[in-house]
């Protein structure tokens, strides 16, 4: 009897592992055949390639897809300098008290929720970046992808403190003995054994930047086109995802958002692979 | 050569400071911005309006002019998505950590790691989608409704606890493993009665930050029925309000300054949730950066 209520157990534990894994592969079919219509007769490719323009039947996808690179690169370029720096601050310059209280503030961002910063960026950094260009409303590219910045940063500081941290210790100390100093040590050992780390980091940062809404949403501007300057106004594939609300499910506007889903899933996968593929995303887990 | 050293000497330390002062610099702008612009409307009228307090707790009378109804609404999205998400999560942890070969694991974890970086508008445009399909099936019956949006965060989260009751499990010495074992315990016996009280620490601060990101996420409900105003939720079926979704709305919608008052007040409540959630993930459990990575 006994017996029979572990297994019954053991059988719950079994179901649920492969009831989540297969929940991965049923968000990827459930996008796929309610936008199967926009992928037949080899429509994918003009999806992703035309403009979006309802009046003329055309409801491409592409303005999106430039959006959600421009706002999301854009954002990378700011914040891996930045990180670094933080990291290095954290990990190599400074000591004992100050680097605890910058790293514990560094993993209580994380803790901050997107939308406040969307709030706050509406609210503080639109006008700003209004002002100071004189151009536009001020959201726009540029205003999102410096709050952006603020979100994906502390993924990538605690990642490279990590990889830093995972440097053995002897291969600094051997620099240090041949009387370098903590900055050589840092540029010429440190560094170079643990780019994969920095890589990993750069890459994770990357998907949270394409994937998130409510930054783009609130401060980006959400008008169709594709932007062309850093002060113009820009949707990205997450907004447009959020924005189209039509009432009639068989239009070919609703359809389009599953391109948006199914090509935001493909991309965020795309990462994820790069990052096991990397090698040290297994070890992460495995530790 | 000398000059070039002796710039990285100076070079690589200001810089570094330079970024960090950058970073401090800007996140206390953004959360002193809020407090600053936001502290005068904090307050119980802030929540409860001009109701008195006890009866709308009660549910004897309902509060219109204060955040209550969208407070209702994001506990009872927590409590929902938590209930669904920590058995599954649980029992798939505990099948990665104890009883999947290595080829099985990194089959599964293949699924986890994609699940954990999908962005969440994706898990809620299924949810939107899965309601659809839905709908179509039993025509008039479905709608988006509070029901859909837990289901849809407990996926969001899900990874979240299967990740966190692996490590905690796989952590465990090999001392703790054996003792009752060696005394003729069932693998399972082992399993409920000494690694999983073992590993709780590791399994509570995981499920906190999994409740903290119920809280903030807003891209998955915003898809799958709530509303700017519905009231306290009456039931399963039913459109709710939402902190986030309500922070959102208003930073859009205001018609006037009392509006956007309570807009800011609803922030700093939202930042004073999350930011206690965290802590207390890392009273639980000390070791919360892994965590970190973990949000998409």
């Amino acid at each position: 009897m006994k017996r029979a209520n572990e297994q019954a157990v053991e059988g719950f534990f079994v179901l649920s592992a492969y009831f989540s894994a297969l929940l991965t592969v049923a968000l990827f079919g459930f996008m796929l055949v309610l936008g199967l219509p926009l992928f037949a007769e080899g429509r994918i490719f003009s999806i992703m390639a035309q403009p979006w323009a309802p009046h003329l039947g055309q409801f491409g996808i592409q303005p999106m897809i430039v959006g959600t690179l421009a706002i999301s690169l854009l954002s990378m370029l700011f914040a891996f300098p930045l990180s670094l720096g933080c990291a290095v601050l954290i990990s190599v310059v400074s000591k004992g008290k100050v680097s605890w209280l910058l790293r514990k503030t560094v993993e209580m961002m994380t803790g901050i929720p997107t939308v406040i910063y969307g709030f706050v960026g509406i609210f503080l950094l639109v006008p700003l970046v209004r002002e100071f260009f004189a151009a536009g409303s001020g959201m726009c590219v540029l205003s999102a992808s410096l709050m952006l910045t603020l979100l994906v940063s502390p993924t990538m500081i605690l990642f490279f403190c990590e990889s830093f941290a995972r440097v053995p210790d002897s291969y600094g100390k051997a620099a240090l003995a041949v009387g370098g100093t903590e900055v050589q040590k840092f540029l010429h050992v440190t560094l170079p054994n643990s780019w994969p780390g920095v890589v990993i980091g750069f890459t994770l940062a990357l998907g949270r930047a394409l994937g998130d809404t409510l930054i783009a949403l609130m401060i980006a501007g959400n008008a169709v086109q594709t932007p062309g300057s850093l002060l113009d106004s820009a949707r990205t594939l997450t907004s447009h995802i959020a924005l189209v609300f039509a009432a009639d499910y068989e239009s070919p506007e609703f359809k389009a958002i599953f391109a948006c889903g199914i090509f935001l899933y493909l991309f965020t996968t795309f990462l994820m692979m790069a990052v096991r593929l990397l090698g040290v995303g297994r070890e992460r887990w495995a530790r | 050569m000398g000059a070039v050293r002796r710039l990285q000497e100076v070079g690589v330390p200001f810089f570094s400071w330079l970024c960090g002062v950058l970073l401090l610099g800007s996140v206390i702008a953004v959360i002193g911005y809020l407090f600053v612009h936001g502290w005068r409307s904090i307050g119980l009228s802030l929540i409860f309006g001009t109701t008195p307090p006890l009866d709308a707790l009660l549910m004897k009378r309902h509060v219109f002019n204060g955040l209550f109804p969208a407070v209702a609404g994001t506990l009872s999205l927590i409590v929902l998505s938590v209930c669904w998400a920590i058995p599954i999560g649980m029992a798939s942890g505990i099948y990665l950590a104890e009883y999947a070969g290595p080829g099985t694991k990194a089959f599964l974890n293949l699924f986890f790691d994609i699940l954990a970086g999908l962005p969440s508008i994706v898990v809620g445009l299924f949810g939107f989608s899965a309601t659809v399909f839905l709908n179509r099936l039993f025509p008039g019956s479905i709608h988006p409704c509070l029901l859909i949006s837990s289901i849809a965060l407990a996926f969001l989260v899900l990874p979240y606890i299967i990740r966190t009751t692996q490590m905690a499990l796989e952590g465990l010495p090999l001392s703790a493993r054996m003792t009752a074992l060696s005394l003729g315990a069932s693998k399972l016996q082992n399993i409920v009665h000494v690694l999983l009280p073992q590993s709780l620490s590791g399994i509570v601060s995981g499920v906190i930050l999994a409740i903290g990101r119920c809280a903030e996420d807003t891209a998955v409900i915003m898809l799958t029925g709530v509303v700017a105003s519905a009231g306290v939720p009456r039931s399963l079926f039913s459109h709710y309000e939402a902190l986030p979704f309500y922070i959102f709305y208003i930073s859009s919608q205001y018609t006037d300054r009392e509006e956007l008052a309570t807009g800011y007040g609803a922030a700093i409540i939202l930042l004073c949730i999350c930011l206690v959630l965290f802590l207390l993930a890392f009273v639980v459990k000390r070791q919360v950066s892994y965590h970190a990575l973990y949000r998409a």
